[in-house]
């Protein structure tokens, strides 16, 4: 065999192995769900969705963890998503090359790679305690809205970012304000990218765990929470909670919980990937 | 009156941009504020050289050691997975596959990234270790290595978008002379365009390694709660991020000892991950320049 045989077959078998590692993560992906739904659909009927948590692990339900997941993510849509997006439109739209912008976006940059726990942390001792909030929905979402607004910001930004120049220099020359271009043709233009955006972050605030365990949110609540300042469990914590159990129910019961928890955050997702498809073609 | 509205609200806007200054600053001081009075108690030269970590027995000791090296090992592991895997990704999308295999795969791999880390908790703990206990007899129900492999998995998808980003901004004349001369898209991506890319891919390195650090539910579910300072994969060890849940578990009051003990190995897990991400974003802003 000579050298360039030999380099064809080198590209030939790096292309397989390619096409092998491509397919890896996605074969195991579909292993496991697999997995989990021959674990837990027999679980999953309207009792496990409508009961409360008990002891006994037939007779356990997710009601209360469902629920605590609904306000959690009601509250964090109705605090980061306003302050996320004023926060992009400030930066895209507003702030000068200074050193105020440039250590925003450093900032920014760097809170995106902060590890969840740590907002924990940040929610345990000034909403937890100094605001005594307790641990409360309230805390629970105040310290994810922190979470991923860094994730908004960058959405928003790039949202806006595609919104052709030629849109904002016709409505200047209509004698339209600064404010009023921004609200009435960059915002309605990008408002795909920003809700594709928006909708991403809650989904992994859906699945969030590790901060909420922090603030202080339990594994056992025996009533949905009916106010803000309530205490609550989430979805994810009593997925955790049933997974440290030994007996072989509650593992069941814990599959049964994340086909759930998969079937919202899959949900958002595609919903996010449809605005993001649509909104794109819009420009081309 | 109009100018005056819109200066209203260019400044409310300005004031939501600058919640996120508040963050870090709150970040900063609460880890700082907690863990200052954490070592008016206990010597920060213990905190660095015992040897063992134990707030919640009664002969406690405070050293950080056992928890770094749960959380070394467990990333280390993960990294061993992700990098190989994410990059041939990278390369294949890039460079070989067809746009429409493209097109379809990407939003796939990234729903790696989106299922939530509890869920991949319980695959380790429940799907993995079990498979593995097969051919390693001698593993523990808790360890790192399944739980370093699961989480190797879930940061594939950090890997290969980042990387192949970085690949794809590399200017096409370059790999065209490459072909010009003869050579296979094998040696073109490996000799010509992997290097011009290699800051982008540096950096999806640099994060992949900070999340996995800072990744919490996984280890926590699959590779036990017990501090030890050992490399062995295959007995339970117990990471920071693990030892803080372990503690926000229980009942732990305000103010003592215990309660500082989790900012004390926050703020040391913070500090990592911090010079990770400034060090990628330096690394990200220089390779900017270069092709823009």
């Amino acid at each position: 065999m000579n050298s360039i045989q030999k380099n064809r077959l080198k590209d030939q078998l790096f292309k397989i192995w390619g096409i092998a590692c491509t397919l890896f993560g996605l074969v195991l992906l579909t292993v496991f769900i697999g997995d989990i739904l021959i674990d837990g659909i027999r679980r999953i009927d309207w009792a496990f969705i409508t009961d409360l948590p008990s002891r006994k692990a037939e007779k356990s339900g997710i009601y209360t963890a469902l629920m605590g997941s609904i306000w959690i993510l009601i509250l964090t849509t109705i605090i980061s998503f306003p302050i996320g997006v004023a926060a992009g439109v400030y930066l895209e739209e507003y702030s000068k090359k200074n050193r105020l912008s440039a250590l925003l976006e450093i900032n920014i940059s760097n809170l995106a790679g902060v590890p969840s726990i740590i907002y924990g942390l940040l929610g345990l001792e000034v909403f937890v305690r100094i605001m005594s909030l307790g641990a409360s929905v309230l805390a629970g979402a105040l310290t994810l809205s922190l979470l991923i607004l860094p994730i908004i910001i960058v959405a928003t930004r790039e949202a806006i970012k595609a919104v052709p120049k030629s849109i904002r220099d016709a409505s200047y020359a209509l004698g339209a304000s600064k404010w009023q271009t921004i609200w009435n043709q960059v915002l309605p233009a990008s408002g795909g990218g920003i809700l594709t955006g928006v909708i991403l972050a809650l989904s992994r605030a859906v699945g969030e765990t590790a901060p909420l365990i922090v603030v202080g949110a339990l594994a056992y609540v025996p009533f949905a929470p009916s106010n803000p300042m309530d205490e609550f469990s989430v979805l994810p914590i009593q997925i955790f909670n049933w997974i440290s159990r030994p007996q072989h129910g509650f593992i069941e019961n814990a599959a049964a919980a994340i086909i759930i928890l998969l079937l919202i955050t899959f949900v958002m997702n595609g919903i996010a990937v449809y605005f993001r498809n649509k909104w794109q073609k819009k420009w081309k | 009156m109009r100018k005056i509205k819109e200066l209203v609200i260019e400044k409310s806007l300005l004031s939501s941009a600058l919640v996120t200054i508040a963050v870090t600053f709150g970040i900063i001081s609460v880890l700082a504020i907690e863990a200052f009075r954490f070592f008016s108690e206990v010597s920060i030269f213990d905190f660095f050289t015992d040897t063992q970590w134990t707030p919640l027995f009664t002969d406690k000791h405070y050293g950080i050691l056992p928890l770094l090296s749960g959380t070394l090992l467990t990333s280390f592991i993960a990294i061993s997975v992700a990098l190989p895997v994410g990059l041939t990704i990278s390369i294949y999308l890039s460079e070989y596959a067809p746009r429409s295999f493209r097109k379809t795969i990407k939003p796939l791999l990234e729903l790696l990234a989106a299922v939530p880390t509890v869920v991949y908790g319980f695959f380790a703990l429940i799907v993995v270790t079990p498979f593995l206990q097969q051919f390693i007899p001698g593993l523990s129900g808790f360890n790192s290595l399944s739980a370093g492999i699961v989480m190797g998995i879930m940061i594939i998808p950090f890997v290969s978008s980042i990387s192949e980003d970085a690949l794809h901004a590399v200017p096409k004349d370059l790999k065209e002379a490459s072909y010009g001369m003869g050579a296979t898209k094998l040696q073109t991506a490996f000799k010509v365009v992997v290097p011009a890319a290699s800051s982008g891919i540096i950096v999806s390195i640099i994060l992949a390694i900070s999340r996995a650090i800072g990744e919490t539910m996984i280890v926590a579910i699959a590779a036990g709660q017990q501090p030890r300072l050992t490399l062995d994969p295959t007995v339970p060890v117990e990471t920071i991020t693990a030892f803080i849940v372990q503690v926000s578990l229980g009942d732990v009051q305000h103010g003592s000892i215990e309660y500082r003990t989790i900012f004390a190995a926050g703020i040391t897990l913070f500090v990592f991950t911090f010079l990770l991400n400034t060090l990628s974003y330096r690394i990200r802003k220089k390779y900017q320049e270069k092709y823009e």
